[in-house]
C-alpha cells in the first residue's frame, strides 16, 4: 500500500509501515509525544482499544490540532490526494477554530461513541476516522494561511450539516461513493464474489482491502493459483490513459485466463480499463474467464470506455 | 362575547385554527380558557421538556391529534449525544390515561421504544395516524404491534428513522381485515421486506394514496404493487435498478403510464439511468420529485427528466445536477416553490457540483421560489444580492457553503452584504441558515431587518459578542437560535436574558460560554432550563470542582414550566 503522508501539528514525520505498529505493543509511554499513538495501525475496524484512545486523547489535550489516525490509512490518502481541508479560511472564524482546538478534541469516552452507531460521536473518534461519514472534508482551502499546518486540520464534527440518515443511506449506496476506498470501516467493506471457470467453488474478496490493480491481482493469484490477469497497468492515476487497444489484445491472446467483472448496469467488463476507484465503485462481481471465451469482450470494453469519455 | 352561550363561543373558536391564535384566545378570560381547552383538538408541543405530558393532557382532554418534538435540531448532525433524552413514552403513557380519544400522534427527534409503540397500539381504539420523523429506539417488532392492534389505521409514516431490523414479518401483522390504509411510508427501513405480504396489503387497501417503499423492495415487487395501486398520488420506489434486458425492466417501463393521479415521486434508492426512463410518462403531471438519494443519476439524465416536469413545485436533487441542470430547472419548472440541492460527494472536492450560477439561474427563472436548501462550494455577494432581488418571497433560506468560513471567492470579502440583502428583501423570511465567511455586520442586518425570522442557524461566523447581541436585540419573532463554533461568550449570553423566555430554545456549542456565565443565566431566569452537556469524561465527575471560567462545550437553554427534567443522563447538568 502506498504509505500515506501524515503531517501533524508539530511536524512529526509520518507513520509508515506496519513495522511501526509491531513495535512495543501497548506499552504505556507517557509523555506528550507518544508516537505510537499517532501511528497508523492496520487493524480491523473498531480494534482500537479504548486505552489507546485515551492516551491519544491526553496527547491531544496538550497538542491541539494533532491529527490522529487509527487504522484509517486510506483516510490519509484522501488528505494526500485532495489536500484540501477547508476549515475556516480567514479571520474570526478561524481564530475561533484555533482557540477551539482543545475543545474540539476534548477527550470523550466510548460512552458517547462506541457502540452507538453514528450517534454522539466525539471529535477524537472523528479524528481517528471511525465515522468519516459524520465529518466533512470540504473543498478548497486556498485561504488557509493562518499558520496551521495545512494537513493537520481535523475533521469537523457535524459538518457539513447533513442528516446522519442521509449520510448513512448514501454511504451504503455503492454507486457513487468516494468515501475512502481503502479504509477498513465496517460500512466500507465491499465483498464481491469471484468465480473462476472450472473451479469447484467461488471465493469472496473485499475490494476495499486493496488500493490498486497490482495488489488485487496478486491477491487473486494467490487465491486461484495458476491464474494470470496480466499487467493491468498503473491505474492509480485518473485520466483515460489506461490501456490501448493493442495491449488489451495482447493480454487476451497471451494469458490463459482473463479477469472480468460485472458492473452496476449488469454488463461484463474487462478488469483494468478504468481507474481503481471507479472499478471498486462499480464492480458487483468478478469472473475469471477462460481466455478463449473472452475474446469478444475487449473491443466492447473499449467502446464503453470511449462512450464514457 | 362573554354573554354568548358556550356553544356559540366554541363554534366561533372552530374558525380559530392556528395554535398560536388558539393559545392567545385562551388567555383572554377564564370562560374562554375553559371553552378553548375543551374544544381543542390539536396540540403541538415544540419542545417535549417545556411542559409535562400530564399537564397537557389534563388541560386538553379532548385532543385528537398530538405533535411533539424532542431533541434539538443539531441532533441531526450528531452534535447531541445519543442518550441525551427526548423520550416518547411519558407522552404515550399520559395520553393513554387521559386522552383515550387520541387519533393522531406525530413525533420528531424522539426516542420511541417498542414498549411505547405497543402501549400506543393498545390504548387508543380510534387511532388513525402515526408519523415518526428522525426518531430512534424502536424495531420492526414495535411496528408489528401497531399493525396488529390499530384497527382502522390510516397512516403509518416513518421518515428517516433509525429502526432496528428484527425481521421482515411485521407487514404480515396487518390483519386481512385491515383495508383502511391511506398512507404507508417505510422507506427508512433497512431490512428485508416480505414482498408477498406487502403486495397483498396494497391490494386490499383501495384508499391507498401514498406508498413509500424501502430499498429492499425489489422491482418485481414494485411491478406487482403498481399493477394493483393505480390510484396512487404519492409513490416512493424501492430498489430501482434492473438489467434492461430483463422482463422485469419491460414491465416497469409499462407500469407508469397508467398512473393518472401520480403527483409525487421519490425513493430511487439505487436508481440506474435506464430504469429512470420508466417514469418519463408521468413527469408532466408531477408536482414533487425527490431524486436526492440517487447518486448514479448524473447531470445529463437528470436534465432529461427535468425537461418534462413543467408542473414541478418541489424538487430535491443532488448537486450532480450541476449549474447546467439548474439552468434547465429554471427554464422548465416555472411553478417551482421549493428546491433542495444536496452534496453528492461529501468527502472530496466535487468535480460536478453547483455554484452561485445555478442558484442565480433558478432565482431568475422560478418566480414562485420560496424555500431553499442549497449546498455549494462557493457563493458570492453579487449573486446573493441578485437572488434577493429576484426572489423576495423566500420564507426559508438555507445556504450551506461546504467550506466553513469561506469568503466570496471573487472579492475575498465576507458574505455579510449578500445575506444582508436576503433579509432586507425577503420580508417573510422565517428560517435562515448562514454559512461562509461572516462578520458581526451580517448579524446587525439580521437584527435590523429579519422581523419575521423564527429560526436562525449559525456556524463558524461572527467576530465578537456583538454579533449575537444584535440578533437577540432584534428579531422579534425569534424562536430557535442554534449556534456552533462562533466567538460568542458570556457577555452575549447574558445581555438580553429576558429574550430567552420568548423563544423556544437556544443551542450553543463550541463557543466561548463559561460555566460562570451559565450559572448567572440560570440564576437570573428560573423559568429556563440551562442544560450543560458535558461529554468530557475527565470533568463531569468533578462538577463541583470546576471553575466558573471553565469553557463549556455544549449548552442547551430552553424555557419550561416543568422545571429541570428528571430523565437527564449523567453528562447533562441542569443548573
Amino acid at each position: 500500500m502506498s504509505p500515506p503522508l501524515e503531517h501533524d501539528y508539530i511536524g512529526l514525520s509520518e507513520l509508515h509501515s506496519p513495522a511501526a505498529a509491531v513495535v512495543g505493543g501497548g506499552g504505556a509511554e507517557d509523555g506528550a509525544l507518544n508516537l505510537k499513538d499517532t501511528e497508523l495501525r492496520l487493524g480491523l475496524p473498531g480494534s482500537d482499544s479504548s486505552d489507546r484512545k485515551d492516551k491519544v486523547a491526553l496527547t491531544l489535550g496538550l497538542l491541539p490540532k494533532i491529527f490522529v489516525s487509527g487504522a484509517k490509512r486510506g483516510f490519509s490518502d484522501t488528505i494526500d490526494g485532495a489536500g484540501k481541508w477547508g476549515l475556516a479560511a480567514g479571520g474570526g472564524g478561524s481564530e475561533v477554530e484555533a482557540g477551539k482546538g482543545g475543545a474540539l478534541f476534548s477527550p470523550r469516552g466510548e460512552r458517547g461513541g462506541g457502540g452507538h452507531g453514528n450517534a454522539g460521536n466525539d471529535a477524537v473518534g472523528k479524528a481517528v476516522g471511525h465515522e468519516p461519514k459524520d465529518t466533512g472534508q470540504v473543498g478548497d482551502s486556498a485561504g488557509n494561511d493562518r499558520g496551521v499546518a495545512p494537513a493537520a486540520k481535523a475533521q469537523v464534527v457535524g459538518w457539513p450539516p447533513i442528516r446522519s440518515y442521509r449520510k448513512n443511506t448514501m454511504a451504503t449506496n455503492p454507486s457513487k461513493n468516494k468515501e475512502d476506498a481503502n479504509g477498513k470501516q465496517g460500512l466500507g467493506c465491499l465483498y464481491v464474489k469471484v468465480s473462476m471457470d472450472g473451479a469447484p467453488y467461488l471465493r469472496k474478496v473485499d475490494l476495499k482491502t486493496y488500493s490498486n490493480y497490482k495488489e488485487f491481482s496478486l491477491a487473486l493469484e494467490k487465491m486461484f493459483s495458476g491464474f494470470t490477469i496480466g499487467q493491468c497497468g498503473s491505474h492509480g492515476i485518473p485520466g483515460r490513459d489506461g490501456l490501448s487497444e493493442s495491449r488489451l489484445m495482447d493480454f487476451l491472446s497471451g494469458s490463459e485466463y482473463v479477469l472480468t467483472y460485472e458492473d452496476r448496469d449488469g454488463d461484463w467488463m474487462l478488469v483494468g480499463d478504468v481507474p481503481w476507484e471507479m472499478f471498486t465503485d462499480s464492480c458487483r462481481r468478478l469472473r475469471i474467464m477462460k481466455g478463449s471465451d473472452a475474446i469478444g469482450l475487449a473491443p466492447r470494453a473499449m467502446e464503453k470506455c470511449r462512450n464514457r469519455n | 362575547m362573554t354573554y354568548f352561550p358556550e356553544e356559540v363561543v366554541e363554534h366561533i373558536f372552530d374558525f380559530v385554527g392556528s395554535h398560536r391564535d388558539r393559545n392567545t384566545v385562551s388567555t383572554v378570560c377564564k370562560a374562554w380558557y375553559q371553552v378553548e381547552r375543551l374544544s381543542r383538538r390539536t396540540v403541538f408541543v415544540g419542545n417535549c421538556y417545556a411542559i409535562g405530558p400530564e399537564r397537557v393532557m389534563a388541560r386538553f382532554p379532548g385532543i385528537k391529534s398530538l405533535s411533539v418534538k424532542g431533541k434539538p435540531h443539531f441532533a441531526d448532525f450528531n452534535l447531541v449525544p445519543y442518550d441525551w433524552g427526548g423520550f416518547a413514552l411519558p407522552w404515550i403513557v399520559a395520553a393513554a390515561r387521559l386522552c383515550p380519544g387520541l387519533e393522531e400522534l406525530r413525533l420528531k427527534r424522539m426516542v420511541v421504544t417498542d414498549d411505547g409503540l405497543e402501549l400506543l397500539a393498545r390504548s387508543f381504539p380510534n387511532f388513525k395516524s402515526l408519523v415518526l420523523i428522525s426518531c430512534e429506539g424502536f424495531s420492526t417488532d414495535g411496528l408489528a404491534t401497531i399493525a396488529t392492534y390499530c384497527r382502522g389505521l390510516r397512516e403509518l409514516d416513518l421518515q428517516e428513522n433509525e429502526v432496528e431490523d428484527h425481521g421482515c414479518q411485521w407487514l404480515s401483522f396487518f390483519p386481512d381485515s385491515c383495508t383502511s390504509l391511506v398512507s404507508l411510508n417505510f422507506g427508512c427501513l433497512k431490512g428485508e421486506v416480505n414482498g408477498g405480504a406487502l403486495e397483498r396489503l396494497v391490494a386490499r387497501c383501495p384508499n391507498l394514496r401514498s406508498l413509500k417503499l424501502s430499498p429492499a423492495v425489489s422491482v418485481e415487487s414494485l411491478n406487482k404493487i403498481l399493477a394493483r395501486a393505480s390510484h396512487l398520488v404519492d409513490l416512493g420506489t424501492g430498489s430501482f435498478a434492473v438489467d434492461h434486458r430483463t422482463d422485469v425492466y419491460h414491465m416497469l417501463m409499462n407500469s407508469f403510464p397508467k398512473f393518472k393521479s401520480l403527483r409525487n415521486l421519490s425513493g430511487f434508492w439505487d436508481a440506474s439511468p435506464c430504469c429512470l426512463r420508466a417514469v418519463y410518462p408521468v413527469c408532466t403531471s408531477l408536482t414533487v420529485l425527490n431524486l436526492s438519494y440517487a447518486p448514479a443519476i448524473q447531470g445529463d439524465d437528470l436534465i432529461k427528466i427535468i425537461c418534462l416536469c413543467f408542473k414541478l413545485q418541489k424538487l430535491w436533487v443532488l448537486d450532480s445536477i450541476g449549474d447546467k441542470g439548474l439552468a434547465v430547472v429554471a427554464s422548465t419548472c416555472k411553478e417551482l416553490q421549493e428546491l433542495r440541492v444536496f452534496p453528492c460527494d461529501i468527502y472530496g472536492a466535487g468535480t460536478t457540483s453547483v455554484t452561485e450560477e445555478g442558484l442565480l439561474a433558478v432565482s431568475s427563472g422560478c418566480p414562485k421560489l420560496n424555500s431553499l436548501l442549497y449546498f455549494c462550494y462557493q457563493m458570492t455577494n453579487a449573486a446573493l444580492i441578485t437572488i434577493a432581488k429576484n426572489c423576495p418571497h423566500f420564507t426559508r433560506f438555507r445556504l450551506c457553503i461546504l467550506d466553513p468560513g469561506k469568503p466570496d471567492p471573487v472579492t475575498d470579502q465576507p458574505l455579510d452584504e449578500g445575506f444582508g440583502a436576503i433579509v432586507r428583501s425577503c420580508k417573510n423570511l422565517r428560517r435562515l441558515s448562514l454559512s461562509g465567511r461572516l462578520t458581526d455586520q451580517v448579524f446587525l442586518y439580521i437584527g435590523m431587518y429579519a422581523e419575521r425570522l423564527e429560526m436562525l442557524s449559525i456556524a463558524f461566523a461572527g467576530d465578537s459578542d456583538k454579533g449575537m447581541i444584535y440578533v437577540l436585540n432584534g428579531c422579534k419573532n425569534l424562536r430557535k437560535l442554534e449556534i456552533r463554533d462562533c466567538p460568542f461568550g458570556d457577555i452575549a449570553l447574558l445581555k438580553n436574558v429576558a429574550k430567552y423566555e420568548t423563544m423556544r430554545s437556544l443551542w450553543m456549542s463550541s463557543c466561548d460560554i463559561t460555566l460562570g456565565g451559565c450559572k448567572a443565566l440560570a440564576a437570573k431566569m428560573p423559568r429556563l432550563n440551562v442544560e450543560i452537556i458535558n461529554e468530557n469524561e475527565e470533568t463531569y465527575e468533578f462538577e463541583e470542582n470546576l471553575s466558573d471560567l471553565h469553557k463549556l462545550e455544549k449548552i442547551y437553554v430552553y424555557r419550561t414550566v416543568a422545571g429541570p427534567r428528571n430523565d437527564a443522563p449523567d453528562f447533562v447538568w441542569t443548573l
